[in-house]
Protein backbone atom coordinates (compact mmCIF):
# COMPACT_ATOMS: atom_id res chain seq x y z
CA UNK A 1 0.00 0.00 0.00
CA UNK A 2 1.33 3.42 -0.85
CA UNK A 3 0.26 7.01 -1.20
CA UNK A 4 0.74 9.01 -4.38
CA UNK A 5 0.81 12.81 -4.64
CA UNK A 6 -1.34 14.19 -7.42
CA UNK A 7 -2.13 17.95 -7.74
CA UNK A 8 -1.12 18.42 -4.13
CA UNK A 9 -3.62 15.80 -3.00
CA UNK A 10 -2.68 12.52 -1.37
CA UNK A 11 -4.32 9.60 -3.11
CA UNK A 12 -4.34 5.99 -1.92
CA UNK A 13 -2.79 3.53 -4.38
CA UNK A 14 -2.33 -0.17 -4.03
CA UNK A 15 1.35 -0.31 -4.92
CA UNK A 16 4.35 1.98 -5.01
CA UNK A 17 5.41 3.28 -8.42
CA UNK A 18 8.32 0.86 -8.48
CA UNK A 19 6.14 -2.14 -7.67
CA UNK A 20 3.68 -0.93 -10.30
CA UNK A 21 6.43 -1.00 -12.92
CA UNK A 22 7.61 -4.44 -11.85
CA UNK A 23 4.12 -5.87 -12.15
CA UNK A 24 3.68 -4.19 -15.51
CA UNK A 25 6.98 -5.61 -16.79
CA UNK A 26 6.05 -9.11 -15.59
CA UNK A 27 2.76 -8.87 -17.45
CA UNK A 28 4.55 -7.62 -20.58
CA UNK A 29 6.97 -10.54 -20.56
CA UNK A 30 4.17 -13.01 -19.86
CA UNK A 31 1.92 -11.74 -22.62
CA UNK A 32 4.80 -11.57 -25.12
CA UNK A 33 5.75 -15.16 -24.31
CA UNK A 34 2.17 -16.30 -24.74
CA UNK A 35 1.76 -14.50 -28.08
CA UNK A 36 5.03 -15.96 -29.35
CA UNK A 37 4.00 -19.51 -28.36
CA UNK A 38 0.56 -19.05 -29.82
CA UNK A 39 2.05 -17.82 -33.08
CA UNK A 40 4.30 -20.89 -33.28
CA UNK A 41 1.42 -23.28 -32.64
CA UNK A 42 -0.78 -21.56 -35.18
CA UNK A 43 1.99 -21.90 -37.79
CA UNK A 44 1.87 -25.66 -37.31
CA UNK A 45 -1.91 -25.83 -37.50
CA UNK A 46 -4.04 -26.41 -40.55
CA UNK A 47 -6.80 -23.98 -39.71
CA UNK A 48 -9.26 -25.44 -42.23
CA UNK A 49 -9.44 -28.57 -40.07
CA UNK A 50 -10.10 -26.46 -37.01
CA UNK A 51 -12.92 -24.49 -38.70
CA UNK A 52 -14.36 -27.78 -39.86
CA UNK A 53 -14.20 -29.32 -36.37
CA UNK A 54 -17.76 -28.49 -35.21
CA UNK A 55 -19.25 -30.29 -38.24
CA UNK A 56 -16.88 -33.19 -37.65
CA UNK A 57 -17.82 -33.33 -33.98
CA UNK A 58 -21.53 -33.38 -34.77
CA UNK A 59 -20.96 -36.12 -37.33
CA UNK A 60 -18.91 -38.17 -34.87
CA UNK A 61 -21.52 -37.74 -32.14
CA UNK A 62 -24.24 -38.94 -34.51
CA UNK A 63 -22.22 -42.03 -35.35
CA UNK A 64 -21.59 -42.81 -31.69
CA UNK A 65 -25.24 -43.25 -30.65
CA UNK A 66 -26.68 -45.58 -29.70
CA UNK A 67 -23.86 -47.46 -27.91
CA UNK A 68 -23.47 -51.05 -29.10
CA UNK A 69 -24.81 -52.73 -25.94
CA UNK A 70 -24.41 -56.22 -27.42
CA UNK A 71 -20.64 -55.75 -27.33
CA UNK A 72 -20.59 -55.36 -23.54
CA UNK A 73 -20.43 -59.16 -23.06
CA UNK A 74 -16.90 -59.16 -24.48
CA UNK A 75 -15.77 -56.33 -22.20
CA UNK A 76 -15.96 -58.00 -18.77
CA UNK A 77 -12.58 -59.64 -19.19
CA UNK A 78 -10.78 -56.39 -20.21
CA UNK A 79 -12.42 -54.52 -17.33
CA UNK A 80 -11.20 -57.23 -14.91
CA UNK A 81 -7.72 -56.99 -16.45
CA UNK A 82 -7.77 -53.21 -16.05
CA UNK A 83 -8.67 -53.48 -12.37
CA UNK A 84 -6.01 -56.17 -11.87
CA UNK A 85 -3.38 -53.97 -13.51
CA UNK A 86 -4.26 -51.08 -11.22
CA UNK A 87 -4.47 -53.15 -8.04
CA UNK A 88 -1.39 -55.34 -8.50
CA UNK A 89 0.56 -52.36 -9.84
CA UNK A 90 -0.34 -50.30 -6.78
CA UNK A 91 0.59 -53.18 -4.45
CA UNK A 92 3.95 -53.60 -6.15
CA UNK A 93 4.57 -49.84 -6.06
CA UNK A 94 3.74 -49.57 -2.37
CA UNK A 95 6.13 -52.40 -1.50
CA UNK A 96 8.94 -50.67 -3.38
CA UNK A 97 8.02 -47.17 -2.17
CA UNK A 98 8.37 -47.94 1.55
CA UNK A 99 12.16 -48.45 1.66
CA UNK A 100 12.67 -45.53 -0.72
CA UNK A 101 10.53 -43.28 1.49
CA UNK A 102 12.54 -44.26 4.58
CA UNK A 103 15.76 -43.49 2.69
CA UNK A 104 14.40 -40.13 1.52
CA UNK A 105 12.99 -38.86 4.83
CA UNK A 106 15.43 -36.57 6.61
CA UNK A 107 14.88 -38.15 10.03
CA UNK A 108 15.24 -41.81 9.01
CA UNK A 109 17.68 -41.78 6.10
CA UNK A 110 20.83 -43.83 6.69
CA UNK A 111 22.96 -41.17 5.01
CA UNK A 112 21.84 -37.66 4.13
CA UNK A 113 24.78 -37.17 1.77
CA UNK A 114 24.68 -40.35 -0.30
CA UNK A 115 21.39 -42.23 0.09
CA UNK A 116 18.95 -39.33 0.34
CA UNK A 117 19.78 -37.67 -3.02
CA UNK A 118 19.67 -41.08 -4.73
CA UNK A 119 16.23 -41.80 -3.26
CA UNK A 120 15.02 -38.33 -4.25
CA UNK A 121 16.29 -38.88 -7.80
CA UNK A 122 14.35 -42.16 -8.01
CA UNK A 123 11.24 -40.32 -6.82
CA UNK A 124 11.60 -37.46 -9.30
CA UNK A 125 12.30 -39.65 -12.31
CA UNK A 126 9.43 -41.98 -11.51
CA UNK A 127 7.07 -39.02 -11.17
CA UNK A 128 8.18 -37.11 -14.23
CA UNK A 129 7.68 -40.00 -16.66
CA UNK A 130 4.03 -40.63 -17.38
CA UNK A 131 2.51 -44.10 -17.05
CA UNK A 132 1.91 -44.27 -20.78
CA UNK A 133 5.60 -43.66 -21.49
CA UNK A 134 6.62 -46.31 -18.96
CA UNK A 135 4.17 -48.65 -20.71
CA UNK A 136 5.58 -47.78 -24.13
CA UNK A 137 9.04 -48.63 -22.86
CA UNK A 138 8.03 -51.85 -21.13
CA UNK A 139 5.96 -53.08 -24.07
CA UNK A 140 9.06 -52.81 -26.25
CA UNK A 141 11.04 -54.81 -23.69
CA UNK A 142 8.56 -57.30 -22.21
CA UNK A 143 6.18 -57.59 -25.12
CA UNK A 144 2.52 -56.53 -25.14
CA UNK A 145 0.28 -57.70 -22.33
CA UNK A 146 -0.81 -57.09 -18.78
CA UNK A 147 2.62 -57.67 -17.24
CA UNK A 148 3.98 -54.55 -18.97
CA UNK A 149 0.92 -52.66 -17.71
CA UNK A 150 1.37 -53.77 -14.10
CA UNK A 151 5.04 -52.83 -14.06
CA UNK A 152 4.36 -49.51 -15.81
CA UNK A 153 1.74 -48.61 -13.20
CA UNK A 154 4.10 -49.72 -10.42
CA UNK A 155 7.06 -47.67 -11.68
CA UNK A 156 4.90 -44.63 -12.19
CA UNK A 157 3.38 -44.89 -8.70
CA UNK A 158 6.62 -45.40 -6.74
CA UNK A 159 7.48 -41.72 -6.91
CA UNK A 160 4.03 -40.53 -5.89
CA UNK A 161 3.69 -42.96 -2.96
CA UNK A 162 7.27 -42.49 -1.77
CA UNK A 163 6.99 -38.69 -1.92
CA UNK A 164 3.80 -38.52 0.14
CA UNK A 165 5.08 -41.19 2.51
CA UNK A 166 8.41 -39.53 3.19
CA UNK A 167 6.65 -36.25 3.85
CA UNK A 168 4.47 -38.11 6.37
CA UNK A 169 7.58 -39.64 7.98
CA UNK A 170 9.21 -36.22 8.29
CA UNK A 171 6.12 -34.91 10.07
CA UNK A 172 5.95 -37.60 12.78
CA UNK A 173 6.02 -36.76 16.47
CA UNK A 174 9.65 -37.23 17.58
CA UNK A 175 8.64 -37.57 21.23
CA UNK A 176 7.08 -40.98 20.67
CA UNK A 177 10.20 -42.17 18.87
CA UNK A 178 12.29 -40.81 21.73
CA UNK A 179 10.12 -42.63 24.28
CA UNK A 180 10.51 -45.95 22.50
CA UNK A 181 14.24 -45.40 22.16
CA UNK A 182 14.46 -44.61 25.90
CA UNK A 183 13.23 -48.12 26.72
CA UNK A 184 16.38 -49.47 25.11
CA UNK A 185 14.80 -50.57 21.85
CA UNK A 186 17.02 -51.45 18.90
CA UNK A 187 16.88 -49.55 15.61
CA UNK A 188 14.41 -51.97 14.06
CA UNK A 189 12.25 -51.91 17.18
CA UNK A 190 12.21 -48.11 17.19
CA UNK A 191 11.11 -48.27 13.56
CA UNK A 192 8.37 -50.79 14.21
CA UNK A 193 7.01 -49.39 17.51
CA UNK A 194 7.84 -45.69 17.25
CA UNK A 195 7.57 -44.71 13.59
CA UNK A 196 5.38 -47.24 11.79
CA UNK A 197 2.25 -46.83 13.97
CA UNK A 198 2.39 -43.07 13.37
CA UNK A 199 2.50 -43.29 9.58
CA UNK A 200 0.21 -46.29 9.13
CA UNK A 201 -3.00 -44.27 8.56
CA UNK A 202 -1.20 -41.99 6.07
CA UNK A 203 0.24 -45.05 4.37
CA UNK A 204 -3.18 -46.68 3.97
CA UNK A 205 -4.69 -43.42 2.75
CA UNK A 206 -1.94 -42.90 0.17
CA UNK A 207 -2.27 -46.46 -1.16
CA UNK A 208 -6.01 -46.17 -1.66
CA UNK A 209 -5.67 -42.71 -3.21
CA UNK A 210 -3.06 -43.95 -5.66
CA UNK A 211 -5.16 -47.03 -6.46
CA UNK A 212 -7.96 -44.73 -7.50
CA UNK A 213 -5.64 -42.74 -9.78
CA UNK A 214 -4.22 -45.97 -11.17
CA UNK A 215 -7.64 -47.27 -12.21
CA UNK A 216 -7.95 -44.09 -14.27
CA UNK A 217 -4.48 -44.51 -15.78
CA UNK A 218 -4.77 -48.22 -16.48
CA UNK A 219 -7.80 -47.67 -18.72
CA UNK A 220 -5.58 -46.07 -21.37
CA UNK A 221 -2.45 -48.25 -21.09
CA UNK A 222 -3.92 -50.58 -23.72
CA UNK A 223 -3.45 -47.86 -26.34
CA UNK A 224 0.24 -48.75 -26.45
CA UNK A 225 -0.45 -52.47 -26.03
CA UNK A 226 -0.10 -52.88 -22.28
CA UNK A 227 -3.37 -54.72 -21.66
CA UNK A 228 -6.70 -53.72 -20.21
CA UNK A 229 -9.72 -52.09 -21.79
CA UNK A 230 -7.55 -49.63 -23.71
CA UNK A 231 -6.76 -52.44 -26.16
CA UNK A 232 -10.44 -52.72 -27.09
CA UNK A 233 -10.73 -48.94 -27.25
CA UNK A 234 -7.79 -48.75 -29.61
CA UNK A 235 -9.13 -51.57 -31.79
CA UNK A 236 -12.59 -50.02 -31.99
CA UNK A 237 -11.16 -46.62 -32.93
CA UNK A 238 -8.94 -48.16 -35.61
CA UNK A 239 -11.95 -50.03 -37.04
CA UNK A 240 -14.07 -46.86 -36.86
CA UNK A 241 -16.61 -48.82 -34.79
CA UNK A 242 -17.89 -45.68 -33.07
CA UNK A 243 -20.89 -47.28 -31.35
CA UNK A 244 -18.43 -49.61 -29.58
CA UNK A 245 -16.18 -46.67 -28.71
CA UNK A 246 -19.04 -44.89 -26.98
CA UNK A 247 -19.89 -48.04 -25.01
CA UNK A 248 -16.28 -48.48 -23.91
CA UNK A 249 -16.09 -44.85 -22.83
CA UNK A 250 -19.27 -45.23 -20.81
CA UNK A 251 -17.82 -48.30 -19.11
CA UNK A 252 -14.55 -46.51 -18.40
CA UNK A 253 -16.37 -43.56 -16.83
CA UNK A 254 -18.50 -45.96 -14.79
CA UNK A 255 -15.43 -47.82 -13.51
CA UNK A 256 -13.68 -44.57 -12.63
CA UNK A 257 -16.71 -43.21 -10.77
CA UNK A 258 -17.12 -46.44 -8.78
CA UNK A 259 -13.42 -46.58 -7.89
CA UNK A 260 -13.50 -42.95 -6.83
CA UNK A 261 -16.47 -43.69 -4.58
CA UNK A 262 -14.75 -46.72 -3.02
CA UNK A 263 -11.56 -44.78 -2.43
CA UNK A 264 -13.44 -41.87 -0.84
CA UNK A 265 -15.32 -44.29 1.46
CA UNK A 266 -12.18 -46.15 2.52
CA UNK A 267 -10.21 -42.97 3.12
CA UNK A 268 -13.08 -41.59 5.14
CA UNK A 269 -13.11 -44.76 7.25
CA UNK A 270 -9.34 -44.61 7.87
CA UNK A 271 -8.89 -40.94 8.65
CA UNK B 1 -3.84 -49.72 26.03
CA UNK B 2 -3.46 -47.87 29.32
CA UNK B 3 -7.22 -47.88 29.63
CA UNK B 4 -7.62 -51.62 29.31
CA UNK B 5 -4.86 -52.42 31.79
CA UNK B 6 -6.08 -49.86 34.29
CA UNK B 7 -9.61 -51.23 34.29
CA UNK B 8 -8.57 -54.74 35.24
CA UNK B 9 -7.47 -55.90 38.68
CA UNK B 10 -3.72 -56.29 38.98
CA UNK B 11 -3.78 -60.09 39.19
CA UNK B 12 -5.60 -60.42 35.88
CA UNK B 13 -3.46 -57.92 34.02
CA UNK B 14 -1.73 -59.44 30.97
CA UNK B 15 1.96 -60.06 31.61
CA UNK B 16 3.12 -58.90 28.22
CA UNK B 17 1.94 -55.87 26.35
CA UNK B 18 0.74 -56.32 22.80
CA UNK B 19 0.35 -53.45 20.43
CA UNK B 20 -3.14 -52.50 19.36
CA UNK B 21 -3.91 -53.75 15.86
CA UNK B 22 -4.68 -51.21 13.12
CA UNK B 23 -8.19 -52.59 12.58
CA UNK B 24 -9.77 -53.30 15.97
CA UNK B 25 -12.40 -55.87 14.94
CA UNK B 26 -10.59 -59.25 14.55
CA UNK B 27 -13.26 -60.64 12.21
CA UNK B 28 -12.93 -57.68 9.86
CA UNK B 29 -9.14 -57.75 10.14
CA UNK B 30 -8.74 -61.43 9.25
CA UNK B 31 -11.57 -61.16 6.71
CA UNK B 32 -9.78 -58.35 4.90
CA UNK B 33 -6.52 -60.33 4.86
CA UNK B 34 -8.35 -63.37 3.51
CA UNK B 35 -10.11 -61.31 0.82
CA UNK B 36 -6.82 -59.69 -0.19
CA UNK B 37 -5.07 -63.07 -0.43
CA UNK B 38 -7.96 -64.55 -2.41
CA UNK B 39 -8.03 -61.57 -4.74
CA UNK B 40 -4.29 -61.70 -5.42
CA UNK B 41 -4.51 -65.44 -6.10
CA UNK B 42 -7.42 -65.03 -8.51
CA UNK B 43 -5.90 -61.99 -10.20
CA UNK B 44 -2.55 -63.70 -10.69
CA UNK B 45 -4.33 -66.83 -11.89
CA UNK B 46 -6.31 -65.03 -14.57
CA UNK B 47 -3.47 -62.93 -15.96
CA UNK B 48 -2.11 -64.43 -19.11
CA UNK B 49 1.52 -63.52 -19.31
CA UNK B 50 3.59 -64.75 -22.19
CA UNK B 51 6.68 -65.72 -20.19
CA UNK B 52 8.56 -66.87 -23.29
CA UNK B 53 8.19 -63.42 -24.80
CA UNK B 54 9.23 -61.81 -21.52
CA UNK B 55 12.33 -64.00 -21.42
CA UNK B 56 13.17 -63.11 -25.01
CA UNK B 57 12.72 -59.44 -24.22
CA UNK B 58 15.20 -59.34 -21.35
CA UNK B 59 18.30 -58.82 -23.53
CA UNK B 60 16.44 -55.91 -25.10
CA UNK B 61 15.86 -54.52 -21.61
CA UNK B 62 19.58 -54.76 -20.94
CA UNK B 63 20.23 -53.00 -24.26
CA UNK B 64 17.83 -50.26 -23.20
CA UNK B 65 19.56 -49.78 -19.86
CA UNK B 66 22.92 -49.76 -21.62
CA UNK B 67 21.60 -47.02 -23.91
CA UNK B 68 21.61 -44.64 -20.94
CA UNK B 69 25.43 -44.91 -20.82
CA UNK B 70 25.85 -42.79 -22.83
CA UNK B 71 22.56 -41.58 -24.35
CA UNK B 72 22.65 -40.37 -27.93
CA UNK B 73 21.71 -36.69 -28.07
CA UNK B 74 23.22 -35.94 -31.46
CA UNK B 75 21.80 -38.28 -34.14
CA UNK B 76 18.20 -37.15 -33.82
CA UNK B 77 18.96 -33.77 -32.26
CA UNK B 78 16.89 -31.78 -34.78
CA UNK B 79 13.78 -33.85 -34.13
CA UNK B 80 14.29 -33.80 -30.37
CA UNK B 81 14.81 -30.02 -30.41
CA UNK B 82 11.64 -29.49 -32.47
CA UNK B 83 9.65 -31.81 -30.20
CA UNK B 84 10.79 -30.13 -27.01
CA UNK B 85 10.00 -26.66 -28.37
CA UNK B 86 6.57 -27.82 -29.53
CA UNK B 87 5.89 -29.27 -26.09
CA UNK B 88 6.92 -26.02 -24.42
CA UNK B 89 4.71 -23.93 -26.74
CA UNK B 90 1.79 -26.23 -26.02
CA UNK B 91 2.44 -26.03 -22.28
CA UNK B 92 2.50 -22.22 -22.18
CA UNK B 93 -0.51 -21.58 -24.43
CA UNK B 94 -2.70 -24.28 -22.90
CA UNK B 95 -1.96 -23.16 -19.35
CA UNK B 96 -2.78 -19.53 -20.16
CA UNK B 97 -5.95 -20.26 -22.14
CA UNK B 98 -7.07 -22.96 -19.73
CA UNK B 99 -6.72 -20.67 -16.73
CA UNK B 100 -8.45 -17.77 -18.50
CA UNK B 101 -11.41 -19.99 -19.37
CA UNK B 102 -11.54 -21.59 -15.94
CA UNK B 103 -11.85 -18.27 -14.08
CA UNK B 104 -15.50 -17.54 -15.02
CA UNK B 105 -16.40 -21.21 -14.55
CA UNK B 106 -14.62 -21.40 -11.20
CA UNK B 107 -16.32 -18.20 -9.98
CA UNK B 108 -19.65 -19.62 -11.13
CA UNK B 109 -19.00 -22.89 -9.32
CA UNK B 110 -18.41 -21.27 -5.93
CA UNK B 111 -21.49 -21.82 -3.78
CA UNK B 112 -21.14 -18.63 -1.77
CA UNK B 113 -21.09 -16.13 -4.63
CA UNK B 114 -23.03 -17.77 -7.48
CA UNK B 115 -26.80 -18.22 -7.71
CA UNK B 116 -28.01 -21.84 -7.69
CA UNK B 117 -28.66 -22.40 -11.45
CA UNK B 118 -25.24 -20.98 -12.42
CA UNK B 119 -23.66 -23.05 -9.66
CA UNK B 120 -25.10 -26.33 -10.95
CA UNK B 121 -24.22 -25.61 -14.60
CA UNK B 122 -20.62 -24.73 -13.74
CA UNK B 123 -20.19 -27.71 -11.40
CA UNK B 124 -21.50 -29.97 -14.18
CA UNK B 125 -18.98 -28.51 -16.65
CA UNK B 126 -16.17 -29.13 -14.16
CA UNK B 127 -17.32 -32.68 -13.41
CA UNK B 128 -17.48 -33.59 -17.10
CA UNK B 129 -14.11 -32.05 -17.90
CA UNK B 130 -12.51 -33.91 -14.99
CA UNK B 131 -14.01 -37.32 -15.67
CA UNK B 132 -12.38 -37.67 -19.11
CA UNK B 133 -8.92 -39.17 -19.15
CA UNK B 134 -6.60 -36.75 -20.93
CA UNK B 135 -5.43 -39.38 -23.40
CA UNK B 136 -8.97 -40.34 -24.41
CA UNK B 137 -9.76 -36.67 -24.86
CA UNK B 138 -6.61 -36.32 -26.96
CA UNK B 139 -7.64 -39.18 -29.25
CA UNK B 140 -10.94 -37.48 -30.02
CA UNK B 141 -9.43 -34.05 -30.46
CA UNK B 142 -6.80 -35.44 -32.82
CA UNK B 143 -9.67 -36.88 -34.88
CA UNK B 144 -11.38 -33.49 -34.91
CA UNK B 145 -8.47 -31.09 -35.37
CA UNK B 146 -6.00 -33.27 -37.22
CA UNK B 147 -2.51 -34.32 -36.13
CA UNK B 148 -0.26 -31.71 -34.59
CA UNK B 149 0.16 -29.49 -31.57
CA UNK B 150 -3.26 -27.80 -31.86
CA UNK B 151 -5.02 -30.98 -30.73
CA UNK B 152 -2.57 -31.31 -27.86
CA UNK B 153 -3.10 -27.66 -26.94
CA UNK B 154 -6.90 -28.20 -26.85
CA UNK B 155 -6.54 -31.34 -24.72
CA UNK B 156 -4.33 -29.66 -22.15
CA UNK B 157 -6.55 -26.55 -22.05
CA UNK B 158 -9.65 -28.61 -21.34
CA UNK B 159 -7.84 -30.62 -18.67
CA UNK B 160 -6.61 -27.36 -17.12
CA UNK B 161 -10.17 -26.01 -16.93
CA UNK B 162 -11.33 -28.99 -14.88
CA UNK B 163 -8.35 -28.87 -12.53
CA UNK B 164 -8.06 -25.13 -12.05
CA UNK B 165 -11.77 -24.33 -12.03
CA UNK B 166 -12.47 -26.83 -9.28
CA UNK B 167 -9.62 -25.61 -7.07
CA UNK B 168 -10.56 -21.96 -7.68
CA UNK B 169 -14.17 -22.65 -6.72
CA UNK B 170 -13.07 -24.42 -3.54
CA UNK B 171 -10.72 -21.62 -2.66
CA UNK B 172 -13.44 -19.00 -3.10
CA UNK B 173 -15.76 -21.05 -0.91
CA UNK B 174 -13.09 -21.11 1.81
CA UNK B 175 -12.44 -17.36 1.76
CA UNK B 176 -13.03 -15.02 4.66
CA UNK B 177 -16.54 -13.57 4.10
CA UNK B 178 -15.99 -10.56 6.36
CA UNK B 179 -13.44 -9.00 3.98
CA UNK B 180 -15.80 -9.40 1.03
CA UNK B 181 -18.59 -8.03 3.19
CA UNK B 182 -16.52 -4.95 4.00
CA UNK B 183 -15.95 -4.20 0.31
CA UNK B 184 -19.64 -4.67 -0.40
CA UNK B 185 -20.51 -2.27 2.42
CA UNK B 186 -18.64 0.53 0.62
CA UNK B 187 -21.26 0.30 -2.13
CA UNK B 188 -19.12 -1.56 -4.65
CA UNK B 189 -20.73 -3.08 -7.75
CA UNK B 190 -20.54 -6.83 -8.41
CA UNK B 191 -17.37 -6.64 -10.53
CA UNK B 192 -15.71 -4.30 -8.03
CA UNK B 193 -16.73 -6.64 -5.27
CA UNK B 194 -15.08 -9.60 -7.04
CA UNK B 195 -12.01 -7.54 -7.92
CA UNK B 196 -11.38 -6.00 -4.48
CA UNK B 197 -13.13 -8.33 -2.06
CA UNK B 198 -12.61 -11.83 -3.49
CA UNK B 199 -9.67 -11.75 -5.89
CA UNK B 200 -6.98 -10.54 -3.45
CA UNK B 201 -7.89 -13.35 -1.06
CA UNK B 202 -7.51 -16.18 -3.57
CA UNK B 203 -4.74 -14.67 -5.72
CA UNK B 204 -1.57 -15.94 -3.94
CA UNK B 205 -2.76 -19.53 -3.81
CA UNK B 206 -4.09 -19.42 -7.36
CA UNK B 207 -0.78 -18.15 -8.75
CA UNK B 208 0.89 -21.07 -7.01
CA UNK B 209 -1.60 -23.52 -8.46
CA UNK B 210 -1.19 -21.97 -11.91
CA UNK B 211 2.53 -22.65 -11.76
CA UNK B 212 1.84 -26.18 -10.53
CA UNK B 213 -0.50 -26.71 -13.48
CA UNK B 214 2.20 -25.43 -15.85
CA UNK B 215 4.39 -28.18 -14.46
CA UNK B 216 1.66 -30.83 -14.94
CA UNK B 217 0.91 -29.61 -18.45
CA UNK B 218 4.51 -30.06 -19.49
CA UNK B 219 4.51 -33.63 -18.20
CA UNK B 220 1.24 -34.35 -19.97
CA UNK B 221 2.41 -32.70 -23.18
CA UNK B 222 5.02 -35.45 -23.37
CA UNK B 223 2.20 -37.99 -23.52
CA UNK B 224 -0.42 -36.51 -25.84
CA UNK B 225 2.14 -36.87 -28.63
CA UNK B 226 1.86 -40.66 -28.41
CA UNK B 227 -1.69 -40.46 -29.78
CA UNK B 228 -0.83 -37.78 -32.37
CA UNK B 229 -1.11 -34.57 -30.36
CA UNK B 230 2.31 -33.20 -31.26
CA UNK B 231 5.25 -32.43 -29.00
CA UNK B 232 8.08 -34.52 -27.63
CA UNK B 233 5.80 -37.56 -27.14
CA UNK B 234 5.63 -38.05 -30.90
CA UNK B 235 9.43 -38.00 -31.14
CA UNK B 236 9.70 -40.45 -28.25
CA UNK B 237 7.15 -42.79 -29.80
CA UNK B 238 9.08 -42.79 -33.09
CA UNK B 239 12.32 -43.52 -31.26
CA UNK B 240 10.76 -46.56 -29.56
CA UNK B 241 9.21 -47.75 -32.83
CA UNK B 242 12.62 -47.68 -34.47
CA UNK B 243 14.21 -49.42 -31.44
CA UNK B 244 16.56 -46.44 -31.17
CA UNK B 245 16.99 -46.84 -27.44
CA UNK B 246 19.88 -44.41 -27.17
CA UNK B 247 17.81 -41.57 -28.64
CA UNK B 248 14.85 -42.57 -26.44
CA UNK B 249 17.12 -42.49 -23.39
CA UNK B 250 18.27 -39.00 -24.37
CA UNK B 251 14.65 -37.82 -24.70
CA UNK B 252 13.70 -39.31 -21.33
CA UNK B 253 16.66 -37.63 -19.66
CA UNK B 254 15.69 -34.30 -21.24
CA UNK B 255 12.10 -34.69 -20.01
CA UNK B 256 13.26 -35.52 -16.48
CA UNK B 257 15.66 -32.56 -16.58
CA UNK B 258 13.03 -30.07 -17.74
CA UNK B 259 10.48 -31.35 -15.23
CA UNK B 260 13.03 -30.93 -12.45
CA UNK B 261 13.89 -27.40 -13.59
CA UNK B 262 10.22 -26.42 -13.92
CA UNK B 263 9.38 -27.94 -10.54
CA UNK B 264 12.28 -26.20 -8.84
CA UNK B 265 11.55 -22.85 -10.53
CA UNK B 266 7.83 -23.00 -9.83
CA UNK B 267 8.52 -23.89 -6.21
CA UNK B 268 10.75 -20.83 -5.86
CA UNK B 269 8.27 -18.56 -7.66
CA UNK B 270 5.48 -19.81 -5.42
CA UNK B 271 7.48 -19.02 -2.30
CA UNK B 272 8.26 -15.58 -3.70
CA UNK B 273 4.62 -14.83 -4.55
CA UNK B 274 3.13 -16.02 -1.27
Amino acid sequence: MAVAERDGQRIWTRRTTKAEFAVWAAWLVGVALFVYCWHKISELTIWDFVYDAPTQAADLARRMVPPDWAYSGELWRPVWDTISIATLGTALAVVMAVPIAFCAARNTTPSAVLVRPAALFVIVSSRSINGLIWALMLVTILGPGVLAGIIAIAFRSIGFCAKLLYEAIEEIDEKQVEAVRATGASGAQVMSYGIVPQILPAFAGISVFRWDINIRESTVLGLVGAGGIGLQLNASITNLAWTRVSLIILIIIGTVVVSEWISAKVRHAII
Amino acid sequence: MTKTTAMRPAAEAPRTWRRKPFIANPLLRWGLWLCAALYVAVALGTLDVNWVRVWEGLPRGRQFLAAFFPPDFTTRWDEIYEGILESLWMTVTSTVIGILLSIPIGVGAARNIAPAPVYYVCRAILAVSRSFQEIILAIFLVKLFGFGPFAGFMTLSLATIGFYGKLLAEDIEDMDPSQAEAVRATGAGWLQWINFGVQPQVMPRMIGLGLYRLDINFRESAVVGIVGGGGIGATLNTAFDRYEFDSAAAILLIIIGIVMVVEYASGHLRKWVQ
